[in-house]
């Protein structure tokens, strides 16, 4: 990406910049559009309008909002460990934010081309957990124990489906780079990996049954990971409260939103790359038509993004319908189901790439 | 060396979002696990009881509605019922037949609210919403009767506030062919949903004797599996004219007596009320519902105990009267503060998730519970 801002605007502290908050400020539009679109999706479930008052169909509501967390009063209980309460909302967004560095958005759009990419991602998503134990103890609250200690089992269990299924891709295509993954899926959508991936052959349709098997075993466990519904119990309203950040308000309080936000399309980048073909457009480029190199990178990205989008909406379409899993149900489901899975998909697929 | 641990008490409540008001639980946990449950109570009394021994009798009506706020047409009638019984009124039939549709459509009003903070708890948000947009319907039929939403003060000893208003047939049918297919609805996106039945059957079970010796009564005694409803066992009003069946627990999931059974029961009483306000509506004669009221209400020295099946359970008024134009003594069976109690038996073993869904699933209001 770097290069390609170098190479555009020919100054290179302008190009470092521009590198530096191009996901930042996707994070932000994220939040800001997630939030929107979360009311609003849920109000057309419910038979509801949502918001309609602060400019055209309540655009401008997060906005609203997010003028109205900043002016907030910092309101915090004397009894809570200062410098941990402090700094989990922070440590919680970085390792959200840190993720994003290593999305590869388009061709030219990825912060940083790092060959092991996923496995970047993956182990920088962890943070995240510290920080909600962080939240949860210092706030010296019982509700928000109970929920970092839910959160923390959950995040930590559910790393291990995912990681097993993202074993198995990588296995399969041999690189950890994200920008590769993406590359390798290129041209039309039956070149994605749900579809077996880009070799035309008996292997790619033996493949095809275990792509999906492994697509939901990674779609679940993200899910869980960024704590949706079914999966919100550390946060679950009816049982904790609120869970880890009952007792945060204001900016801090709205961190953990922004946060909550950007994991939703960091997950679904995750799950885009994997099996959806990252940036690659379904259906081919209109630069290739005209000619103009330049506006495939764009369109890459508007492809990427579109995609990141569809499954923020399938997160918002199960978390407006489905009940809430009870702690014990949660880990059942991961250690008794998911993981087995995981394992028998990985092996299945290591054999048939033996082929 | 062995550390030293000890249980965690968590205060849940009185500001909760789902203990039904305030309700105060204390709970001894290890972990999440439950070691028991203590319920306290008290933070909304409001001395009914004492109020009621200051008023005539006609205007301990509109305390009566505030006890189960949910079911304000249901405690207005069990209290009319009461004090006609003292003064030994005979009641008009449209006046009887209008306070059974009243009922029944209360008793939907409630299930509804029930059911969907039933699904809120569990974590659904969505079924709450729709439930509440068919209880909407209910209520703008009340309010078109009488003016009011939540807090009727409808029933009158010996008749009503209002007749009904000219439309109100009409659009009762309207809305039985409107709910009829929004309870299947409900069904498929709530009952039968996979994840509902984890977290519910088999959670929460109350065994039949246990259920007995507690006194529990209403959807929670019948999810337990027994054939008890005060309108067929014990016909108040006309409730004896009209056919319809009392749905019980079967364990159709899991144990007889279990949260999902409670659940379904309520389910299935609002579509036994439908059947009987079809067989209620066409049927109103015509008459005036404010003949039978007497000009001044001072009953005969005596006591009487009325009791009817409202939508939580058997509310009893026990009233003594001493020949005053006020009761002497009003005492309240409330079936929320009886079903209640039964709390700590059903908790036990459970994780903290498990109380939410078993509160949900006894359907308190405290308002009734305190007085």
């Amino acid at each position: 990406m770097y290069q390609y801002f170098y190479n555009l605007l020919g100054n290179e502290i302008a190009a470092t910049l521009i590198t530096a908050a191009v996901p930042l400020v996707n994070v932000l539009l994220v939040a800001l559009i997630g939030v929107y679109l979360e009311r609003k999706v849920s109000a057309h479930m419910q038979d509801r309008l949502g918001p309609m008052r602060t400019g055209w169909h309540g655009v401008f509501q997060t906005i609203a909002d997010f003028i109205k967390m900043l002016q907030k009063e910092d309101a915090v209980s004397t009894e809570i460990d200062k410098k941990l309460y402090n700094l989990a909302p922070v440590l919680v967004f970085t390792g959200t934010f840190a993720a994003y560095a290593a999305i590869p958005f388009s061709s030219q759009l990825i912060g940083s081309e790092a060959e092991v990419g996923i496995f970047y991602v993956v182990a920088i998503s962890s943070l995240v957990v510290a920080g909600i134990l962080m939240a949860g103890w210092s706030s010296n609250n019982k509700y928000s124990l109970l929920g970092a200690m839910r959160s923390a089992a959950q995040i930590v269990s559910y790393e291990i489906p995912t990681a097993i299924v993202i074993l198995s891709m990588v296995m399969l295509t041999g690189t950890l780079s994200l920008d590769k993954f993406s590359q390798m899926q290129t041209a039309y959508f039956w070149n994605w990996n749900i579809f077996g991936g880009a070799d035309f052959g008996l292997v790619k349709f033996l493949l095809i049954p275990f792509m999906i098997v492994g697509f939901i075993i990674v779609f679940i466990s993200t899910l869980a990971e960024v704590n949706r519904t079914p999966f919100d119990i550390p946060e679950a309203e009816s049982e904790l409260v609120a869970g880890y950040f009952t007792e945060y308000c204001g900016m801090k309080w709205a961190m953990f939103m922004l946060s909550e936000y950007g994991n939703m399309f960091a997950v679904s980048a995750i799950v885009t790359i994997l099996f959806f073909g990252g940036y690659q457009s379904p259906v081919g480029y209109v630069g290739d038509l005209l000619g103009a190199d330049w506006m495939i990178p764009l369109e890459q990205g508007f492809w990427f993004i579109a995609k990141g989008w569809f499954f923020i909406f399938v997160q918002m379409w199960l978390r407006w319908t489905l009940p809430r899993l009870r702690v014990d149900q949660l880990m059942s489901l991961c250690w008794k189901y998911l993981i087995p899975y995981a394992f028998v998909n990985l092996i299945i697929i290591g054999f048939i790439s033996l082929i | 060396m062995a550390l030293k641990t000890e249980h965690m008490v968590l205060n849940m409540g009185p500001q909760h979002p789902s203990t039904h008001g305030v309700l105060r639980l204390e709970l001894e946990l290890e972990g999440e696990l439950i070691k028991s449950v203590k319920p306290h109570i008290g933070y909304l009394h409001r001395c009914f009881e004492k109020h009621a021994e200051a008023m005539q009798y006609n205007q301990v009506i509109p305390y009566t509605d505030r006890m189960d706020y949910l079911a304000a047409m249901y405690n207005n009638f069990g209290y009319v019922i009461a004090v006609e019984k003292l003064l030994g009124i005979e009641v008009p039939e449209r006046v009887q037949y209008i306070r059974v549709i009243m009922g029944e459509l209360q008793r939907i009003a409630s299930h509804l609210v029930a059911l969907g903070t039933y699904g809120l708890d569990i974590g659904a948000f969505t079924p709450f919403l729709y439930l509440f947009r068919d209880r909407e319907k209910i209520l703008t039929l009340f309010e078109m009767t009488c003016g009011a939403r939540l807090l009727y003060n409808y029933m009158w000893v010996g008749g009503l506030s209002h007749d009904i208003h000219p439309d109100f047939q009409r659009m009762t049918k309207e809305f039985i062919n409107y709910f009829k297919p929004t309870i299947v609805e409900l069904d498929n996106l709530l009952s039968y949903n996979k994840i509902f039945i984890e977290r519910t059957a088999n959670i929460g079970i109350l065994p039949v004797d246990t259920a007995i010796n507690y006194g529990v009564t209403g959807p929670m005694l019948r999810g337990s599996g027994i054939k008890f409803d005060l309108r067929k066992d014990d016909p108040y009003s006309i409730y004896h004219r009209f056919d319809f069946d009392i749905p019980v627990g079967k364990g159709l999931y899991g144990t007889v007596g279990d949260c999902w059974d409670r659940y379904y029961v309520r389910v299935r009483e609002m579509e036994q009320s439908l059947k009987i306000i079809e067989q209620a509506i066409d049927n109103i004669p015509d008459g005036d519902v404010q003949s039978a009221i007497p000009k001044r209400i001072k009953p005969p020295k005596g006591t009487v105990y009325s009791r009817v099946e409202n939508p939580r359970g058997e509310l009893g008024y026990f009233i003594i009267s001493d020949g005053n134009t006020n009761p002497f003594r009003v005492k309240v069976r409330a079936p929320s503060f009886v079903n209640l109690e039964v709390m700590g038996e059903l908790c036990k073993g459970h994780l903290v998730a498990d109380v939410i869904a078993i509160l949900g699933s006894v359907d308190i209001v405290l308002g009734e519970v305190d007085r």
